[in-house]
């Protein structure tokens, strides 16, 4: 392998979501086909169209301090929290920075991103500032509201020094920020990269515009069904919230501290639709040309992907486009490939979906099992592929299988990540 | 008027709220910043903090002039 191509692979997983406030609970709910959107019981959320969400299952003020905690938005808290697993779990003690760990800080890197920022400090704090003035707008507001934030404090919590970024592109975010990362440790600008996404944005101002949007689910009477991509009766995205954040390391250097390796983070494929700001590309051409970008430029091929996890918001357009996009780049083999929708139990995390929805990619490879998709009723004519449903499915035990995560978002970005077996 | 003794007990509890420092442990010799995890960001809270519970206004360009604990208790109890 030059330095310019060199193989990249998963070392530590974290997640900190609606089904659990870790990894392993995080799977265990998945497999299980745990719905984790509930009614908003806040004052707030009294009068709005929608009044459903999938809040985290630990708040994060019973994991950080409170004088970090008041620090960091709470897309930064959910994405330290995910970090600081996904680092423990690669085996790294100490943050690069330390000498305890012989790993360079010049050689780590940190790619956190999510959709929309600190929008939930933004307006607290212009709350403050109409409500109790000038004086009282807290000073950390804009290390807070920052869209880098919870890249930043995840790169000062490991000690990064070889670069932290925060890609930005709606719902893709978290899948951009992965993919950004292992093209930093192929092309050689470092060794280990902690990555992934976060978000949270549950507040009256996000919820009502993207209900005005037509949008969400307006499932208020039932919310744990509210959730239902591929069913004919899907009505709009749940918003949910938290962080999935993984290690990546060059495959080299996790063989020479003896790591262990949960997948191989094959690569990306990127492209974007040049069709509407919001609306999806209805054939599936867009997200078409990013699977086909994935196996040009990466050495995959077609017959050993057995499983996707989809997009798949539960949006009447966006499930079904995804899926004519598979068919015409899979073709046949697409009946051979597990899709599976798991926004169904965790809602749509906007930048955090890339995020949770790696880590499950990743533990379905590394377990061979991939987690269902719960509430298809009446599946719609349209989805033409083999949909993981109701219970979890066992994945080929023999030979190296693998798997794409799918991510697409407002603005025509379309990213497709692919991870394999070891 | 608060005393040097409630300024500085009035103190020490805005600390362990902002900087989660213990208490007993905001001594009239203590740095903010090398001593106290204050940095300056935080400290404009602790400032805030002084202004409404004291009564006192500490302008910004006398922020800086506050190094220790008790730069703060001596400023508070001539200003209050």
């Amino acid at each position: 392998m030059t330095a310019e191509n060199r193989t990249v692979v998963v070392t530590g997983i974290g997640a900190f979501t609606p089904l659990g406030g870790d990894a392993a609970t995080f799977w265990e709910g998945l497999l299980a086909g745990k719905s984790g959107v509930r009614a908003l019981t806040e004052d707030w959320a009294a009068d709005l169209p929608v009044r459903i969400a999938a809040r985290v299952a630990v708040e994060p003020g019973e994991i950080l301090p409170r004088p970090l905690a008041r620090k960091l938005d709470r897309s930064a808290q959910f994405a330290l929290i995910a970090a600081r697993e996904a680092w423990k779990d690669a085996g790294y003690e100490a943050p690069a920075t330390d000498e305890a760990n012989p790993l360079a800080p010049e050689r780590l890197g940190a790619v956190i991103a999510s959709g929309i920022g600190g929008v939930t400090t933004l307006l607290d704090q212009y709350d403050v500032l109409k409500e109790q003035g000038v004086r009282k707008v807290s000073p950390h507001t804009v290390p807070m509201l920052m869209p880098n934030s919870p890249a930043a404090n995840v790169g000062l919590e490991v000690g990064a020094r070889a670069g932290v970024h925060t890609p930005v592109s709606a719902c893709a975010s978290g899948a951009e920020a992965i993919g950004y990362a292992i093209e930093m440790i192929r092309t050689g600008r470092a060794d280990v990269v902690v990555a992934g996404g976060t978000e949270a944005a549950i507040h009256p101002l996000p919820i009502v515009a993207f209900s005005n949007m037509m949008a969400m689910s307006k499932n208020n009477e039932d919310p744990e069904h509210a959730s239902r991509p591929y069913d004919k009766g899907r009505d709009g995205f749940v918003l949910g919230e938290g962080a999935g954040v993984i290690v990546l390391e060059s495959a080299e250097h996790a063989a020479a501290r003896g790591a262990r390796v949960y997948c191989e983070a094959v690569g990306q494929g990127l492209s974007s639709d040049a069709h509407h700001i919001a609306q999806p590309e209805p054939t599936g051409a867009g997200v078409a040309r990013a699977i086909d970008d994935l196996f040009a430029r990466n050495d995959l091929d077609r017959s050993e992907v057995v499983h996707v996890n989809a997009h798949a918001t539960s949006t009447p357009q966006g499930d079904t486009a995804e899926i004519k996009a598979l068919r015409r780049t899979l073709g046949e083999h697409l009946d051979h490939v597990a899709v599976s929708a798991t926004k169904s139990m965790t809602g749509h995390l906007l930048g955090g979906a890339g995020g949770i929805e790696t880590v499950a990619t990743v533990l379905a490879l590394y377990n061979r099992i991939a987690p269902p998709t719960v509430n298809v009723v009446d599946l719609d004519d349209d989805i033409d592929a083999d949909i993981v449903r109701d219970e979890a499915r066992k994945l080929p035990v023999d030979g190296r299988i693998a798997a794409l995560n799918n991510s697409f978002g407002f603005g025509g970005h379309n990213v497709v990540l692919a991870f394999r077996t070891v | 008027m608060a005393t040097r003794e409630e300024v500085l007990e009035g103190l020490a509890e805005i600390v362990n709220e902002i900087a989660g420092i213990p208490t007993e442990d905001v001594a009239l010799d203590k740095s903010f910043t090398d001593d106290l995890d204050v940095d300056s960001l935080s400290m404009v809270e602790v400032v805030v903090a002084a202004e409404e519970r004291f009564g006192a206004k500490i302008p910004d360009d006398e922020v800086k002039n506050l190094k220790t604990v008790g730069d703060a208790v001596d400023f508070i109890v001539a200003n209050a």
